[in-house]
């Protein structure tokens, strides 16, 4: 036993307490990560046993190393797999897009009403989310204001040759879907963005300017390559809860505008098909899990460029 | 010329903060839609065109059947799921800011695993385990449920506030002959108490609003963000936006009020 003491230790301590202080950590983790153990990587397990069970609900489940519910999932539920993947990349780039100046006016220009935009940014989470998203049934609708708007302005019969509307509606189509993704998600681009935005030292954009830098550069230059942590943060908050979302697809699109987690929903709480549930949540935290790995990567790299 | 460029430089110089704040316009369109439509009296049974002004939903804001006992059970269930997971996380939080043990890696990953999974993959998992294990739904799994889902985040949030505190605060205590548990509760646990603050604040919201995990694990108890759900198949009543109007008046006066007493206590 080694008897190591640490600057600011009583310089008596003997063997006893330094033993007792070993294992203070151990006492402060084991029933938070027992909790863990039992109720969030036992279920995994129990749920990768259950993908590979067949049987049927009356005469029940047994395991039979059924690889091929794999399989048939995938075939069946391939387009769903490839919506959710499509709106969440939809809906992320749009966050950005959107996120992005709002946190750099929360950053730079706000000045003193900085503390009230951020409150305004956070506010809405108070406000039950599924409240907010049946709001989007009312701006969206037919007779609504948006539809009128874009009606008016011919943009309905573009979207509706691109396949995002249909039937010059908005609700009940992909355009209704991602517009509610995105809203859902925004905060968590925002949030991010903003921390990583308010670290920069203002005196190296004033040092840009002063080396004759346009505004333009000093932010494709300077402001942007530092604010990539937050970038790739706000992109993996957004992206990950989008694609396995089934709140948006169900109350603004139809059954055309499914997504893999309302697959997952109904074959788990409806049809009682849990191996089917089971292996069509862990292709998509396969997905998921691949996708996240390859932006990482890429993403590192290109900062380092 | 002159006067042509103005307006286009003008524009140019505040293109951001025309954009900032259009966005944020979209983010609060949806509460402005929610207060207007607590005010309305609809036709029929959804509350999704204007009709009339009325406020009957303000004055019998439980008047429809179930509605209050579903946002009392979701109030009881965010408290409980609070306190379990800001007790267990903020324990791992210390563990991971303060000691060094073996397995330290292993325990990271557990901790961030549960942020970094679709909610549905870990809705439907617990569930199997609830099932397999022919435990009935009800309050108690809708509880381990939410501990579980926000335990990481009160991990996060005490994490950081201990590991920018200043070790050498901790050792003047000691030096000036402070017992470790007398260190514990005047110098550390005050410090972090803000981080414990946010994490106990973010469980909370977290847990209040959650439906995912929630519908997966709930079996026939109604929480409120469930019994929006279930509305929005029956019918919406104006109650629902009625609550969601006061949740964010709440919200907002009570922040603003502590920023006020904040810029206050600092000027005197």
């Amino acid at each position: 036993m080694t008897l190591t003491t640490t600057t600011g230790e009583p310089a008596v301590s003997d063997g006893a307490t330094a033993r007792r202080k070993k294992l203070v950590p151990y006492w402060l983790l084991i029933p938070g990560i027992l909790w863990l153990l039992v109720f969030f990587a036992a279920p995994l397990v129990y749920q990768a046993s259950t993908s590979l069970q067949t049987g049927s609900l009356e005469e029940g489940f047994k395991l039979t190393w059924h690889f091929g519910t794999y399989a048939d999932a995938l075939g069946e539920y391939y387009p769903q797999f490839l919506r959710s993947i499509g709106y969440a990349t939809a809906a992320t780039v749009l966050c950005l897009l959107l996120g992005y100046p709002l946190a750099y006016l929360i950053a730079f220009r706000a000045g003193r009403w900085r503390n009230l935009l951020m409150v305004l940014v956070i506010a809405p989470f108070f406000t039950s989310f599924l409240i907010r998203t049946l709001a989007w049934k009312t701006i969206l609708s037919d007779g609504g204001i948006v539809v009128s708007t874009l009606g008016s302005l011919h943009v309905l019969g573009l979207t509706d040759a691109l396949g995002l509307t249909e039937g010059h509606r908005v609700l009940a189509t992909p355009l209704a879907v991602v517009c509610g993704l995105t809203y859902n998600f925004l905060p968590f681009m925002i949030l991010p963005l903003y921390s990583s935005l308010e670290r920069i030292d203002s005196r190296l954009h004033e040092a840009a300017g002063d080396l004759y830098a346009r505004p333009l550069t000093t932010f494709r230059k300077v402001t942007f390559p530092l604010s990539m942590p937050g970038v790739v943060a706000g992109t993996l908050l957004t992206f990950i809860p989008a694609a396995g979302d089934y709140i948006n697809a169900e109350l603004l699109g139809s059954t055309d505008q499914k997504m893999i987690g309302n697959v997952i929903q109904s074959q788990f709480l409806r049809v009682l098909d849990y191996p089917t549930a089971a292996a069509l949540s862990f292709i998509l935290m396969a997905a998921i899990l691949a996708l996240v790995t390859l932006y990482i990567r890429k993403s590192g790299t290109e900062e380092l460029v | 010329m002159a006067p042509l460029a103005t307006p286009a430089r003008w524009l140019r110089r505040h293109l951001v903060v025309i954009a900032g704040l259009g966005t944020l316009g979209y983010l609060l369109l949806p509460n402005v839609v929610v207060t207007v439509f607590s005010f309305n009296k609809p036709n029929g049974r959804f509350n999704y065109q204007w009709q009339h002004f009325s406020t009957d939903a303000w004055t019998h804001p439980c008047g429809v059947a179930d509605l209050c006992g579903s946002l009392s059970l979701s109030l009881r269930i965010a408290v409980w799921a609070t306190l379990g997971a800001t007790a267990l996380g903020t324990a791992i939080a210390f563990a991971l800011a303060r000691h060094r043990f073996r397995a330290r890696s292993s325990v990271s990953t557990l901790i961030f695993l549960p942020m970094a999974m679709p909610e549905v993959v870990m809705a439907a998992s617990l569930a199997t385990l609830f099932l397999n294990m022919g435990i009935s739904f009800g309050f108690w799994t809708i509880l381990i449920a939410h501990i579980t889902f926000c335990l990481s985040f009160v991990v996060t949030a005490v994490k950081a506030r201990v590991m920018s505190m200043d070790p050498r605060l901790e050792q003047a205590a000691q030096d000036l002959y402070a017992s470790p548990l007398q260190t514990f509760l005047r110098v550390t646990l005050p410090i972090a108490a803000p981080g414990i603050a946010a994490g106990a604040l973010l469980s909370f919201a977290l847990s209040f609003d959650d439906f995912i995990i929630t519908n997966f694990n709930a079996g026939s108890s109604v929480t409120f963000p469930m019994y929006v759900w279930g509305a929005a198949q029956r019918g919406t009543p104006v109650q629902i936006n009625v609550i969601g109007t006061a949740m964010f008046a709440t919200a907002v006066l009570c922040v603003l009020a502590g920023q006020l007493v904040g810029r206050r206590r600092k000027r005197s």
